[in-house]
């Protein structure tokens, strides 16, 4: 078949420009090496370790609203005003605080600059800049738990004009501190973004062509690239809703009646900030769905030993998701309010994004067809990453479908909608991502059966929680709701179903322990890795010292003769060939390079 | 092959749960049963998608995976595979946005003989409005609220005079006769959500948001709020009766109209403020 380094569009094997070393910061005491670092792999871990601090404190959330759920009026440390406050704070950590931060933060900064085959970020001082902006606006939201009021429980959307209104709890401090929160992070995660872009684009190590990046670095890279552009709107929108609350401005506040009294408020529209949020809301979905994408096409890739099928398209799937995202985020507002004729277009964009989307399944399938497939650990949870999205996905052409989504809309149809797609789904590849680059990032393997029974709790329990959930929303339970109370239409089966899914999700939320002793006990005793326990192509894995040394690479950058999937290539001796390798040592393609 | 064995369970255990859950939507009151076909075509063009790719993946888990001596394919990329996977999930995408596309355009075309009626929500309450003999609202505005006018209406529009104005009750609906539902808020957000109409919309300060139905079935249904509209959301609740026209004369019968409620309330006061004397 093939017998050439196979290379994306550029047709030849050698590396076409010099990319000039350079200067590296050089800590000098203890402080500045682990701490206050500039080292982009010390950053993305300290990135990880606070987002899932505070994941934790939304995975605690997310039971107190399930016991709520599951067994009403049985707990009576929950009122409605608390339910409220932690469906907004869970919702809130867990897209902004948690995912954005472990994909970009986290993963990013670990990967893009050993992917490309660069020594460091290219500006190290702002990207740690970067990691305390974000600690501080972590720190700025977890203190509205113990203001007077508590936190804002507008629901993450944070729609006025309810959000600065006194019908909503938390609306003296919660919602302040929530809005300087959100600043904030956007201010932290733009001197980070900045950076992945900028070393994507010109830090690549000799011969790392664009079209021979691995994939990864192609969903974060994209997600960054609509990052920085998504995140300024959510930037105004909060600035113009903190103005209404402190200054008494009316960018979002029509006149209208707040406690039985004609509020100060007059002339400002409510959907405005709609669109502004929605303008965010949207590509926020795939800046979270896309760093996924990247990392479970390589974990697919890597652990059935079979290239990626179909690497251009994908990389064209990925780009044309990111620019199509920017033109569907008013289908989370059909029964808005807005001008109804805007449901034709947006309908229409949004249902063709299923296609690139479409497409990326069907070449995570037939990468796995005449495989080689190792059910590691990072492969169980690919494999339910493709489940868990694909259900995900697909429900996803029902809210997508204008009039469709109007009897579903504000349903709990919705809610298990997105937890499958970019809840359930994105923290597959979280997870899985982390059993396949821990040994990288310790030195050490994560034990194996612990993890499959990990995946096997949290992949079946999390599929049983949100699967029958969405027959709750078609039903017509609407979400946001304290209490169901006395409704003709839903029977007793529906509670009896709500209490079953509190039981699965406790349950899942506390197999989650044994991946956090897992990650504690392997660092001390799990067993050596070796620099490349994958077997893997991309240039991480080839790097002089594990965990990789200050500068990643010794003296010499690396360089880069092939793309990253030369998995199985016929007649070569093993059944992988690193990036690095040059065509001549491959035996199977010796004098065909040319 | 336990894994690849599971994986299929999942998509034969999701295809089975739908097909035999108790749980699905409930008996439709209007004629908008479109909307309920249009979710039909959905979940069999969806569902079919779904078993055909976890049944594929499943099966090359069980077929390829790892053996001594196996070998992966080397295959990047097979451009005419891809072209015709492309085309394929179009006509199915086209498939289901077609008619949503249809239904919707029907949705957002309010019948010329459509009665308008008001709904207006405010923290945690509705409040209905219904024409008068002259068959035409009248014209409100928040800034008109007060004790005596609880919806805003304007004391000078002589439209309004006779509107009928329900504050804290329920809504009657005639059977077969088309409603545009006018939607009003007067402090935040709210959603007037009746799952049996499958019509919902957001009601919203500022703006008169509307949807239409035409009610198909009596009986009595709970009108829900969908929007989060604050601490007590979740107990802003009424009822709405559709029943026959005869029926529903009688009740309209019953109801007072701005003219006599502002009058009533004039009474009240004058009585209150002179002490009762």
């Amino acid at each position: 078949m093939v017998d050439v380094p196979y290379d994306g569009i550029a047709g030849t094997a050698i590396p076409p420009a010099e990319v000039p070393d350079v200067e590296l910061y050089h800590p000098k005491s203890w402080l500045t090496r682990y701490v206050f670092s500039q080292d982009a792999k010390i950053i993305a871990i300290q990135y990880s370790l606070t987002a899932s601090a505070i994941g934790l404190v939304a995975l605690v959330l997310s039971w107190l609203m399930r016991l709520q759920l599951g067994f009403p009026g049985t707990f009576s440390f929950i009122d409605a005003n608390q339910y409220l406050q932690f469906i907004t704070m869970h919702g809130m950590i867990m897209v902004i605080y948690l995912l954005t931060a472990l994909f970009l933060g986290g993963f990013g900064n670990y990967l893009i600059p050993l992917m490309v085959g660069a020594r460091d970020m290219v500006f190290p001082y702002v990207n740690m800049l970067s990691y305390w902006v974000y600690l501080l606006a972590v720190l700025v939201l977890a203190s509205t738990f113990f203001v007077p009021g508590g936190p804002t429980g507008a629901g993450w959307t944070l729609y006025p004009p309810q959000a600065i209104l006194s019908g909503t709890p938390g609306q003296d401090w919660g919602i302040v501190l929530m809005l300087a929160s959100l600043i904030l992070f956007i201010i932290g995660f733009t001197m980070g973004g900045l950076n992945y872009v900028v070393t994507v684009l010109q830090a690549r190590t000799r011969g790392m062509t664009l079209m021979r990046l691995p994939l990864t670095v192609w969903g974060i890279f994209t997600a960054t690239v609509m990052a920085l552009l998504a995140f300024p709107a959510l930037f105004v929108g909060s600035v113009m809703l903190l103005l209404d609350r402190l200054l008494g401005t009316s960018f979002f506040m029509p006149a209208l009646i707040e406690m039985g009294q004609l509020s100060k408020y007059g002339g400002g529209s409510p959907l405005l900030f709609q669109h502004l949020f929605w303008f965010f809301g949207h590509p926020e979905v795939y800046i979270v769905a896309l760093p996924a994408f990247g990392i479970v096409s390589d974990l697919i890739s890597t652990h059935a030993r079979k290239n990626i099928f179909g690497y251009r398209m994908m990389v064209w799937a990925i780009v044309a998701i990111g620019a199509l995202s920017f033109v569907v985020w008013a289908h989370h507002m059909y029964v808005s309010g807005m001008y109804p004729y805007f449901g034709y277009f947006f309908a229409t964009t949004t249902l063709i994004i299923a296609i690139p989307t479409a497409i990326k399944v069907y070449n995570w399938v037939l990468t796995l067809w005449r495989g080689d497939i190792h059910l590691t650990v990072p492969m169980l949870f690919a494999l339910g990453f493709i489940i868990t999205f694909v259900n995900g996905g697909l429900t996803g052409l029902f809210l997508g479908n204008v009039v469709v989504d109007v009897p579903l809309s504000d349903t709990m149809f919705v809610v298990a909608h997105f937890h499958m797609v970019m809840g359930v789904a994105p923290i597959m590849v979280v997870l899985g991502a982390i059993y396949h680059w821990y040994p990288k990032v310790t030195g050490r393997m994560l034990n194996a059966g612990l993890g499959k029974f990990h995946f096997w709790v949290t992949f079946l329990g999390a599929y049983l929680i949100f699967f029958p959930m969405h027959y709750l929303g078609l039903l017509g339970v609407p979400r946001r709701y304290f209490e169901l109370g006395d409704a003709a239409f839903i029977p007793p089966s529906a509670h009896s179903l709500n209490a079953f899914i509190t039981v699965v999700a406790l349950t899942v939320g506390f197999a989650q322990m044994t991946f956090l002793f897992n990650l504690v006990w392997s660092l001390f005793e799990g067993e050596p890795s070796g620099g490349n326990p994958w077997r893997a192509t991309s240039l991480e894995w080839q790097t002089p010292e594990t965990p990789p040394g200050h500068g990643n690479w010794g003296k010499e950058l690396p360089i880069v003769y092939r793309w990253a999937y030369d998995y199985s290539v016929p007649g070569a001796a093993q059944d992988f060939i690193p990036q690095n390798q040059p065509p001549t040592n491959t035996g199977a393609v010796q004098g065909a390079a040319s | 092959m336990a894994v690849a064995l599971i994986l299929l369970l999942v998509a034969i255990g999701s295809v089975l749960f739908h097909l035999y859950s108790p749980w699905w939507w409930t008996p439709i009151a209007t004629d908008w049963s479109y909307i309920d076909h249009t979710i039909n075509i959905t979940f069999w063009i969806t569902g079919f998608v779904f078993t055909a790719v976890i049944a594929f993946m499943a099966y090359c888990v069980f077929r390829f995976h790892h053996k001594e001596g196996r070998r992966a394919d080397y295959n990047p990329e097979n451009k005419r595979l891809e072209w015709w996977l492309s085309v394929g999930t179009g006509i199915g995408v086209a498939a289901m946005l077609a008619p949503g596309l249809v239904v919707w355009h029907q949705f957002v075309t309010v019948p010329a003989d459509a009665t308008e009626i008001e709904v207006m929500g405010q923290q945690w309450q509705w409040s209905f409005r219904l024409p008068g003999k002259d068959s035409r609202l009248g014209t409100s505005d928040v800034r008109n609220i007060s004790p005596e006018n609880p919806m805003g209406l304007n004391r000078d529009d002589p439209h309004g005079q006779d509107d009928v104005v329900i504050e804290n009750g329920d809504l009657h609906l005639p059977i077969g006769k088309p409603v545009k539902v006018l939607l009003r808020s007067v402090d935040v957000l709210h959603d007037f959500y009746v799952p049996e109409f499958r019509a919902k919309m957001d009601m919203v300060p500022g703006m008169v948001t509307y949807f239409w139905i035409k009610p198909i079935r009596t009986g009595t249904f709970d009108v829900l709020c969908a929007e989060l509209c604050g601490a007590a959301h979740y107990q802003m609740r009424a009822k709405v009766i559709v029943e026959e026209e005869s029926d529903y004369h009688a009740w309209l019968g019953q109801q007072k109209t701005f003219a006599e409620l502002s009058g009533r309330n004039a009474v009240v006061r004058a009585t209150y403020q002179s002490g009762g004397k």
